[in-house]
């Protein structure tokens, strides 16, 4: 299996402070990847560093079967490269409806100039990703006026419509009610039998139910990987993560 | 809040129904009944003498306001960058077209006179004297490089156009790639403005200082047509000119389009995400924007009769906002309404018209008292009615909308959804 995201010996630091250092990562296509850690482990700077919000000091970051170096390409460049994020909170446009929201992100031509000029209809599309996200009787409402797991649902479905080849998607679960959180694993799975998604996420059972390879970030860096079992029984993860929890519940 | 999302919901709706009828869409349809009422019906009151000739230009150069509020909209209203330049543009435009009356009528005169002496003048004494006669109250008679081609008219018009059009690229480009935003790019428009007006009001800027450009009122080789049909010609022009650009902007803030500019005004890093170049938008609605203002200064200031630095002052662009602000940004008949109102109000109070009011130990002056006034209702509009004027138009529309979509506890989502998960 040759990776899709191949990230190698990537650091950053902000102000002096490492949020991450020496960071290698790969994952292949399709796989579903979890990426847990305490807080400050650098877990959204890694999204941030593979999206091209932020530079890193050193280090590369290859991507694709042309293996692309994203510390050079745009974030509109990296998206329109088959890269999706998910955001921590739900970012969907409020002001505008669930319809123009999901045709906005379908994969289709983004200069301004095509967009201006050619107009197909993209709404037998959008219909499509709505339906697949639980939307399709909501399409003509303003996203505004979506429940919170609606939102994130939705954003999922942006996130659908671009046709990503890599998704990444930051603590999906957040805030979400009982029901909503196991329909969103099973778009998570379900997304993944045809691309890479990796998931960062704080809540174990949410991590455990995705019964995916799990890899511990802890102070920049990738602690350990394996299944969830094989890492939980790690006494290093169990020293930086489990431990403190534990001391944070007590 | 309620109110809004129906109307949006029944909008889009329509919107994905009939995607190629924008122009058979109610309020584009309702808007160009208005223009065409207002322009026939002035057109008809001048024919039989009931309105003045200084009325329709007031409403010509009303309308020319209304294409550059019209363009402030889709450049901040719709896309979010509060540009304090935008004015500015309109001038240039006004500057592009003024050159060429004056010149082609000064030269004229110059002809007439010179062709009555005895020998027949060379084309270096044409030149000198057309050049007296304009820069001679800026204390020079050599024409200026930027005169180069003002016999032109067709070149001056596509000045009007692409000048602007080639400012706002350029500027555009340096602050959207160092991707200044929000205040800071409109710090620097404000600057840019400045620095433009500033250079203007010299004397040897070539453009005839603090006096402007002046007479262009009387076109050239027409001076037997009189005003009041000239007036006519203009106001038709002015209308014509806004009907346009309010179909393009119609079509430009609709579909996708429209959606990314919308998205790029309240989540600019969301929409690069999505893999939308932003910048590019961003330039590309400001140059157009700014060419628009340009072809509504060249239709505007011969009817005003003259142009200097000070239409293009800050001051001006910032007016221009506080319309749109007035009339309902991000709703493109609000930014004509604002306009209009504001405009023909500000005429009405600074020329005179709105009686004084003699509290008995002070009178308050109109003329004094209209910027106080406009002031406080831009702070009461934006504070209290954030929609501005053209939120009236949705108490008109959706009168008899339910209340059914009560809002629940969470940033505005319904109650009902919330209660059954």
């Amino acid at each position: 299996m040759s990776a899709l995201l191949e990230v190698s010996g990537v650091s950053k630091s902000f102000d002096g402070f490492k949020a991450i250092d020496n960071l290698s990562f790969s994952i292949g296509e399709p796989e579903l990847r979890a990426i847990i850690g305490p807080n400050g482990a650098g877990k959204t700077t890694f999204m941030d560093l593979v999206t091209g919000k932020t530079r890193p000091d050193s280090g590369t970051i290859r991507y694709g079967s042309a293996s692309q170096d994203l510390t050079k390409m745009s974030e509109a460049r990296i998206a329109r490269a088959g890269i999706g994020r998910k955001f921590q909170k739900p970012t969907v446009f409020d002001d505008q409806t669930v319809t123009e929201n999901l045709t906005m992100a379908l994969k289709s031509p983004r200069s301004p100039f095509t967009v201006l000029m050619r107009r197909p209809s993209l709404v037998e599309r959008a219909a499509e990703v709505a339906d697949q996200v639980g939307l399709r009787g909501d399409m003509g409402r303003r996203a505004g006026t979506l429940s919170h797991g609606q939102k994130q649902w939705l954003e999922i479905g942006m996130l659908l419509a671009q046709e990503p080849r890599l998704l990444l998607v930051d603590e999906p679960a957040a805030g979400m009610t009982a029901a909503e959180r196991e329909r969103t694993t099973a778009m998570l799975v379900e997304a993944a039998k045809s691309r890479a998604v990796v998931v960062i996420e704080h809540d174990m059972e949410f991590v455990r139910r995705l019964k995916c390879r799990v890899s511990v970030l802890h102070e920049g860096r990738v602690l350990a990987e394996g299944s969830l079992d094989h890492v939980c029984a790690d006494p290093r993860v169990i020293d930086v993560y489990l431990g403190r929890q534990e001391a944070v519940d007590a | 809040m309620t109110a809004t999302a129906t109307n949006m919901r029944v909008g889009a709706n329509k919107a994905a129904a009939k995607p190629r009828a924008l122009i058979m869409r109610t309020d584009v349809l309702v808007f160009l009944a208005f223009l065409a009422l207002v322009t026939v019906g002035a057109t008809v009151l001048a024919q039989a003498g009931l309105v003045s000739v200084s009325f329709v230009k007031l409403l010509g150069k009303t309308l020319c306001l209304c294409l550059a509020a019209l363009a402030m909209d889709l450049v901040w209203g719709y896309t979010g960058i509060l540009s304090l330049g935008h004015f500015a543009f309109f001038g240039i435009g006004g500057y592009a077209i003024g050159m060429w009356l004056m010149w082609d009528r000064t030269e004229l005169i110059v002809m007439d006179t010179l062709l009555r002496a005895e020998l027949p003048p060379t084309a270096l004494e044409i030149e000198e004297a057309i050049g007296t006669q304009i820069f001679g109250v800026v204390g020079s008679s050599d024409i200026p490089w930027l005169w180069t081609f003002a016999g032109s008219l067709p070149l001056q018009l596509a000045f009007a156009v692409l000048v602007p059009g080639l400012i706002a690229l350029v500027f555009g480009w340096l602050a959207f790639r160092s991707r200044v935003a929000g205040v800071y790019l409109s710090i620097l428009t404000q600057a840019g403005t400045l620095a433009l007006s500033l250079w203007l009001f010299q004397n040897d800027s070539g453009l005839r200082g603090n006096n402007g450009l002046s007479g262009l009122q009387n076109l050239p080789g027409l001076d037997d047509v009189p005003q009041s049909v000239v007036s006519l010609w203009f106001l038709w022009a002015s209308a014509f000119a806004l009907g346009l650009g309010y179909i393009l902007a119609v079509w430009t803030v609709s579909g996708r389009f429209g959606s990314v500019l919308r998205g790029i005004r309240d989540d600019e890093a969301r929409v690069r995400f999505l893999g939308y170049e932003v910048e590019h938008y961003k330039l590309a609605i400001f140059t157009g924007t700014a060419m628009a203002c340009g072809i509504g200064g060249a239709l505007y200031y011969p009817q005003a009769g003259i142009v200097n630095p000070t239409e293009i002052a800050p001051i001006a662009s910032i007016y221009l906002a506080v319309w749109v602000a007035i009339g309902g940004r991000g709703r493109l008949y609000g930014a004509v309404i604002g306009a209009a109102v504001v405009s023909l109000l500000s005429s009405w109070f600074t020329g005179g018209g709105a009686p004084d009011i003699d509290l008995g130990f002070y009178v308050i002056k109109w003329t004094d008292w209209w910027l106080v006034l406009l002031g406080s209702s831009f702070v009461l509009v934006t504070l209290f009615a954030p929609k501005g004027l053209g939120g009236f138009v949705d108490l008109w529309t959706n009168r008899r909308s339910t209340r059914r979509d009560d809002l629940g506890p969470d940033q505005g989502s319904l109650r009902a959804e919330e209660e059954t998960p």
